[in-house]
Order: structure tokens, then sequence, then C-alpha cells
């Protein structure tokens, strides 16, 4: 007791002044660096085979454009949009207690994963070989009708040429999709199995279905585990659309730029015209995954308990609010 | 769970004046642990029931077989003259579907240890997500009901704090209220004041004892030995999985027959 009273009583001491600890580690790594950067930067100025201003005049024309915007902006949105969807489905159905949507599940992900991005492509692009028409209606319809002795019997609702639907574009989506939807299908269990169980259990005694309880308590909960490594995905989707060179997909930002420097016999600077482009364009998306997990992080995140404190803080010196609440 | 492990027998009569919750013969086992080897209970319609015993003695476990959490593996449980999770046809056992048993759990409320508020919504979301979802009350009749709950469990004050704003004894009258918001006609406690510092046990059981004297019917699993002699009907000691003594709380407490409930109180009192 008289203790702490001397403690409130005594002035408070002079404020520490001490010499900090030196780190001349830094000092010697700053100079090794700027040498470097000096050399890279030399290089850059003063090498020939830069070309830079065929590169500038170049990368900014309009089949260029097209191909960023046409290929490789729609095609990372369409891809990640059809994979994040069906992603979902897998992941539900890898985690359903139905032994057949678990296995079906399984299968899915081991194929897509199990067959590297740019071999996919390969095999969609040019999957148009096994069918010249894709039809929809009876399966076996031919079969069997030779079963019940009637000769080419057709059921068949509508179908399109394959050509059609099947090269280009459409192919390209589909490989990257259906493969994005793989990875996706494991990040989205991996969030859903990350929820206390005690939430399940909660939803469930309150009479809310497996479906409500999925939707409501669980799916939002996972998605603060799920979005940073669909960020992740997204931009991995932009730099892979480059393979959709092998599909082939024409209108797509490398291809172009590919095609530019193959035409003009100026490769390298398309090249690093690429590298440039892509720079940019995964620049965008980390800001926008900033802010996106920011957003998720909500009431988990720092910001939040930073805020919190400090409301304790205004009640406590200014009368709780709440009366005889116990906050905290 | 196959048919043959359960003993068929004749369904009683769901007479109004029977038994809230009645348990007969209750197995469990998880994998080669055997849980509960045969618990039995009836607990009347108003009726305040608590369950003591040592951790490891099936409590909680036998709270959660009630509403079906838990698969049983033998025995019957009925909810308000209703078997709970099979329905009974020609002396043969069929599981219901999940539509059915959620439908049972939506009359018997269950609050638990750790709360399990859904932490992206707020108490009031909380409180009105299953009158919502599950009843489909009318959004303003939800919400309206939800702030009278939260104001009888005393946070009128905090309905748009999330649970992470909230103390411990904040969040478990939450949670009570959560379970109330579906008007059931039974509420299940989980040992809820466990996992609270000492100063917050008070406030959660007065929420509880107000129920109690509204004429809620309760089961509730506890370690507070006070509140079983203050408010309880009656008192289970359980042990190895089956009921080892039962009676009125005062008289069990006061002179506990067994010696298993005598060690066990002479430990905690």
């Amino acid at each position: 007791m008289t203790a702490e009273k001397t403690a409130t009583e005594r002035a408070r001491p002079e404020p520490i002044k001490a010499v900090p600890v030196r780190h001349p580690g830094r000092w010697v790594t700053v100079a090794v660096l700027a040498v470097l950067a000096a050399m890279f930067l030399h290089v850059l100025l003063t090498n020939d085979a830069f070309q830079w201003s065929f590169m500038i005049d170049h990368m900014f024309r309009p089949p260029i454009i097209d191909g960023l915007v046409r290929g490789t902006v729609l095609m990372t949105i369409s891809a990640m949009l059809i994979g994040v969807a069906l992603g979902v489905v897998v992941a539900v159905m890898r985690l359903s207690p139905n032994p057949i949507l678990r296995g079906v599940a399984w299968l899915y992900t081991w194929f897509f994963r199990a067959v590297p991005r740019l071999v996919l492509l390969a095999v969609f692009g040019n999957i148009g070989i096994l069918w010249s028409r894709i039809e929809f209606g009876v399966p076996f319809d031919t079969h069997l009708g030779r079963l019940f002795g009637i000769d080419n019997l057709e059921l068949r609702l509508f179908g399109f040429d394959s050509r059609d639907l099947l090269t280009g574009f459409m192919a390209g989506l589909l490989g990257l999709a259906l493969s994005e939807a793989a990875y996706m299908a494991e990040i989205v269990r991996a969030g859903i199995q990350s929820v206390d169980p005690g939430q399940t259990e909660a939803a469930g005694a309150l009479g809310m279905t497996r479906g409500q309880t999925l939707r409501r308590v669980v799916l939002p909960q996972a998605m603060r585990v799920i979005i940073p490594p669909t960020g992740n995905e997204t931009i991995a989707m932009l730099k892979d659309t480059s393979l959709l060179m092998y599909v082939p997909v024409s209108m797509e930002l490398f291809f172009q730029l590919d095609a530019v420097g193959k035409r003009t016999f100026q490769i390298f600077p398309m090249y690093v015209a690429a590298c440039l482009w892509y720079l940019l364009l995964t620049s965008v998306l980390l800001v926008g995954q900033y802010f996106l997990e920011r957003h998720y992080g909500k009431g988990y995140g720092r910001s939040e308990r930073a805020r919190f404190r400090l409301r304790n803080v205004t009640a406590e010196s200014g009368g709780a609010p709440g009366g005889t609440e116990t906050a905290r | 769970m196959t048919e043959a492990t359960i003993p068929a027998q004749a369904a009683p009569s769901a007479a109004e004046s029977g038994p809230m919750v009645r348990a007969e013969n209750v197995h469990k086992s998880f994998g080669h642990l055997e849980v509960l080897r045969g618990v039995d209970l009836e607990v009347r319609a108003g009726e305040v029931c608590c369950v003591l015993g040592p951790s490891g003695s099936g409590k909680s476990t036998f709270l959660r077989c009630i509403n079906h959490l838990e698969k049983i593996n033998a025995g019957r449980i009925w909810v308000d003259g209703e078997l709970v999770g099979y329905r009974e046809r020609g002396g043969k056992l069929y599981e219901l579907r999940e539509k059915e048993v959620v439908a049972q759990r939506r009359s018997i409320g269950m609050v638990f240890q750790r709360f399990n508020l859904f932490p992206h919504m707020t108490a009031l979301e909380n409180v009105i997500e299953a009158p919502l979802r599950v009843r489909r009350e009318p959004a303003a009749v939800a919400r309206q009901r939800g702030i009278e709950l939260l104001d009888r469990v005393g946070l009128a004050s905090k309905l748009n704090a999330y649970p992470g704003q909230l103390s411990g004894g904040q969040q478990q009258r939450v949670a009570i209220a959560r379970a109330l918001a579906m008007q059931p006609k039974v509420m299940l406690f989980d040992e809820p004041t466990s996992a609270l510092d000492p100063e917050l046990v008070g406030e959660v059981l007065d929420v509880m004892k107000d129920l109690a004297r509204d004429g809620m019917t309760m089961i509730v699993v506890t370690h507070e030995i006070g509140f079983a002699r203050e408010v309880g009907d009656s008192l289970v000691f359980m042990d190895g999985g089956v009921v080892v003594e039962s009676g009125p709380p005062r008289e069990v407490i006061a002179n506990p027959r067994h010696e298993r409930t005598q060690a066990f109180l002479a430990k905690v009192l």
C-alpha cells in the first residue's frame, strides 16, 4: 500500500537517451544492392537489343489491346467465375455424406490436378477430332435402335458443329475453368473444414437443414480462409492465360505479342513488353486482393479489434452506456 | 446403426400428462468406447433437471442424444411423446430423414458450453436467423421477438454487437435467447457456465433461473451445485455411463447414498 503510494507520487524520470544498436550489415547490403541496381539500369539503357522505341511503338497496337481485353482479361474473369462456382460444388460433393458424390468429386480433382494445364489445353484444343458434331439427346440411341431392329435411330434434340464450339476461346475456357475448379475445390474444402464444427452443431440444434447451414453459417465463415488463396489463384490464372497459345487462341495478349515479334524479327523486345503487361495486370489484381481480404476479415482482423478496444476505453472514461454490462 | 441392435418395443402412448423427456436404457458407443451404458431418465413438463457427474461420465453425450446430434446405439428417447430420430412401425425402426430430424430439433433448444454463436452475425441476427430461415416468420415479427428476447436476457443495448465484441457471459445469454427464439418445449444446457470467467457465471445463471420460474422444461448439465440445489426440481448423478443416483436435489446433495456420489460431492463441495 505504502509502496504504491510512493510510486505514484514520485516524479517521472527523464526519458532514456541511449545509443541505438548499430546495424553495419544493413549499410553493406544497401551498397551492394545499389551497385547491382546501377548495373541493371545500365543494361536497360545502353543495350540496343531492348529496342525500346520499337517496343513502345508496338505494344499498344489495336490487336494487342484487343487480345489483352478479350483474351487475357475476359478469359481470366470467365474461367475464374466458372472455376469458383464449380469448385464450390465439387468441394461440397467431396464433403457430402453420400459416398457416390464423394467418389465422383475425388475422381474429378484427381484427374484435373494430375494433368498439367498446358497439356490439358492442348488436348481441349484438339478434342474436336473425337466428334465432328456435338449433339444432345438420348444416349446410345443408334445402338438401342439396332437392338430393336431399327436402323439409324436418331433421338437428338439439338447439336452444333464442334468446330464452332470447341475451338479457340471456348476450348481454352473449358480447359482453364475445369482445371481451376479442381484447385478451387481443394481450397473451398479446406475453408469449410476450418470452420469450428460447433457452428454446424449449433445450426443443426436450431433446426437448420444441411443446405441452410452451409449457405448461412459455414460458407460465410469459410470465406476468410478461402479468399486469400483464391486471390492467388486469380493471379495465377491471369498468367496462365498465356498458355492459351497452345490451344491455340489467337485473340490473346501473349499470342499477339509473340506474333508481332516473329513477324518483325524483334522477338526479345516483344517478350519484354509481355513482362511489362503481365506485371501491370497482376499489380492491379494485388491491389484488389488487398481490399477483398480486408473486407472478409471483418470481425476477426486487427483493425476491428483495435477499434473495439478504443470503444471500451471511451466507455470506461465516460461511463458505460450499457449500465451494469461488463465488457471484456 | 442397424435395427437389430435396438430391441423392438411397443411405443408408449404419448399421453398429455406423460413426461416431456423420457429416456429408456440408452446406450451409446464411440467405436469401442462405451460412453452410455443404459441411461434411464424422466423429466416432466416444467421440471428443471440438473445432471451432475465427473467429466467423462457421459452427461454431455446423453444431452446430445436427446436432440439427435448423436445417434444412439440402443434404447429409446422420447420428447413430448415423440420418438427421437426414428419412426416405429410394425415393430421395426426406420431412421428419420434429415428434414424430419431437423423438424424434431425445432422444439428442442440447446445451449452449448462454448456458446457457438455465429461470429459473422450480430447478436440480433444470431437470434432471428432460425426464426427467419426455419420457421419462415415475417422479418418484422422475428425482429420484434428477437429484440424482446435479447431484452429479456438483459442485452437490449447489444443488439448490433458482434459476438467477438461481447464478454463470455453476454455471448452465452445471446445463445440462450437464440435457442428461445425457436419457442422450444425443452431447453438443453450443456455446461453453460463452464467456459466462463467466475465473475460472469452469475449473470448466466440468473437468466436460467428466470427461465425456470417461467415454467420452461430444462435439462441442465452443470457443475454448479448451488444452482442445482436452488433451482433444480430433480438431480441426476451420472458416472460411468449410467445414472448412479437421482432424486430431489437437496436430498441428494445433503445425503448422497451412493459412494460414488459421496466421493464426487466431497470433492466439489
